[in-house]
């Protein structure tokens, strides 16, 4: 039974593709973060890689500017309903983290600086579909969004590109993580809707 | 959990010449606690539909969502919701939503609430609960707003028992206020702000450019950052 609003009409921008249900256009770029800001300094930057069995890779700002970036042009959907399209940003495909390491785990924990976590299936974060990114519109990505260095999965919801990224740390079981612990879906796919669990 | 109730306005009020509060009559919706949120769904006759979260303004009765709603220029929701919305009006709600920025009225001790415009929403929902339940916890809020006919609820939310409660001005300052109008400072956390010592659990609610200015004075301050948790909206 649908219920309808008298005298609403919404301004409903026709937006040149298809948004997830329940999405709405934003044009500019709505912040959500659970605390303040954390000071990450880029000089001190590290990324770690830690598998099932313990070994750790380490990555620190040089490292990372070493590997391969690529420019990505992607659309972005926050649980909190807001839609943008067409987002610039710069970065390491997650692959290139990946390439010497050993393992059998199907999961992923990612981990930030200032205590955030979200969980991820290891294959959304592979063959080209998320990166570790450190400019956004052509500068260096600002604290506020999540820099120096933020995860990039465009595929699901924004809370599981992780701000202010520290670790990922391989999980034979999926562990929820911060907002996954909090009641929101464990996978959080856009297109399917899957924003609460 | 996809659940969405069905709404009915019983009653708006106006707040400020950009803001109403509605309350709305929503059977099933249960539970709620300070601090959380509800999703609103419009439908247009057409079946176009927009959905926007709202903080609610208080809590403690069954079946009944409270929120205050300032004006977004071009905003279709807020505008509908501050300008055309009457009693008897139908909508949809989800909720309640969120377990992070919330205060529990079992929980004693102090708190040290931030505000920067509409975002005393939430807050306000804290204050009256702590009313509500008699809760002995101590209690600051600080409200930063551009002028005095800005501010949603000043008379109760400086009134309210137990709750020292400063506002700041930062484009209009009344008449006998000192401080000059401007933006939240060092010395106002300095002077305000329940002193680092005491670990109060801090709550920030605001536009994204106040919360993150508010969050990096009460961390230059000494506050633990674990303490401190942040709800912003806008962007940046």
């Amino acid at each position: 039974m649908a219920v309808f609003t008298r005298g609403f009409g919404g301004r409903r921008p026709e937006p040149e593709r298809p948004l997830p249900p329940g999405q709405h256009l934003t044009q500019d770029f709505p912040v959500l973060s659970t605390g303040p800001t954390p000071n990450v300094d880029a000089s001190r930057w590290e990324l770690t890689v830690r598998t099932e069995s313990g070994t750790e890779h380490r990555w620190d700002r040089a490292a990372l500017q070493a590997l391969p970036a690529e420019d990505v042009t992607v659309d972005i959907h926050c649980v909190t309903r807001w839609s943008k399209h067409d987002t610039h940003w710069r970065g390491v495909p997650v692959d290139a983290f990946f390439e010497d390491v050993e393992t059998a785990a199907d999961f992923v924990v990612a981990h930030s600086y200032g205590g955030y976590t979200t969980n991820l299936p290891l294959d959304d974060l592979l063959d080209g579909r998320a990166w570790v990114v450190f400019e956004y519109e052509g500068e260096p990505l600002a604290p506020v969004h999540g820099g120096p260095v933020r995860l990039l999965v465009p595929h699901l919801y924004f809370w599981k590109s992780a701000k202010w990224l520290r670790g990922l740390v391989l999980h034979e079981h999926d562990e929820p993580g911060f907002w996954e612990q909090n009641g929101y879906h464990l996978y959080g796919d856009p297109w399917s809707e899957q924003r609460y669990s | 959990m996809s659940l969405w109730h069905v709404a009915q306005v019983v009653a708006v009020e106006r707040l400020t010449a950009s803001a109403r509060a509605l309350t709305l009559s929503v059977p099933g919706f249960v539970e709620a606690v300070a601090g959380q949120h509800v999703d609103l769904r419009l439908t247009a006759p057409d079946g176009y539909q927009a959905v926007r979260a709202y903080s609610l303004a208080r809590v403690g009765r069954d079946e009944v969502v409270e929120i205050a709603v300032d004006r977004i220029p071009g905003g279709e929701v807020s505008g509908f919701l501050v300008d055309d919305a009457q009693v008897g009006d139908r909508m949809e709600v989800r909720g309640p939503l969120g377990g992070f920025f919330v205060w529990r009225p079992d929980d004693v001790g102090p708190v040290q609430l931030v505000a920067g415009g509409s975002g005393v929403v939430p807050l306000a929902a804290m204050v009256r609960s702590r009313a509500a339940a008699g809760s002995p916890a101590p209690f600051r809020l600080l409200c930063s707003v551009r002028t005095r006919a800005d501010a949603f609820w000043a008379d109760e939310l400086s009134s309210s028992p137990g709750v020292e409660t400063t506002w700041v001005y930062t484009r209009e300052v009344p008449p006998g206020v000192t401080r000059p109008a401007g933006r939240l400072s060092a010395d106002d956390v300095a002077a305000h702000v329940l002193a680092p010592g005491e670990s109060p659990r801090v709550f920030v609610c605001g536009p994204t450019g106040f919360v993150e200015a508010a969050a990096a004075l009460l961390l230059d301050a000494g506050h633990d950052p674990d303490l401190v948790r942040t709800e912003r909206f806008g962007g940046a």
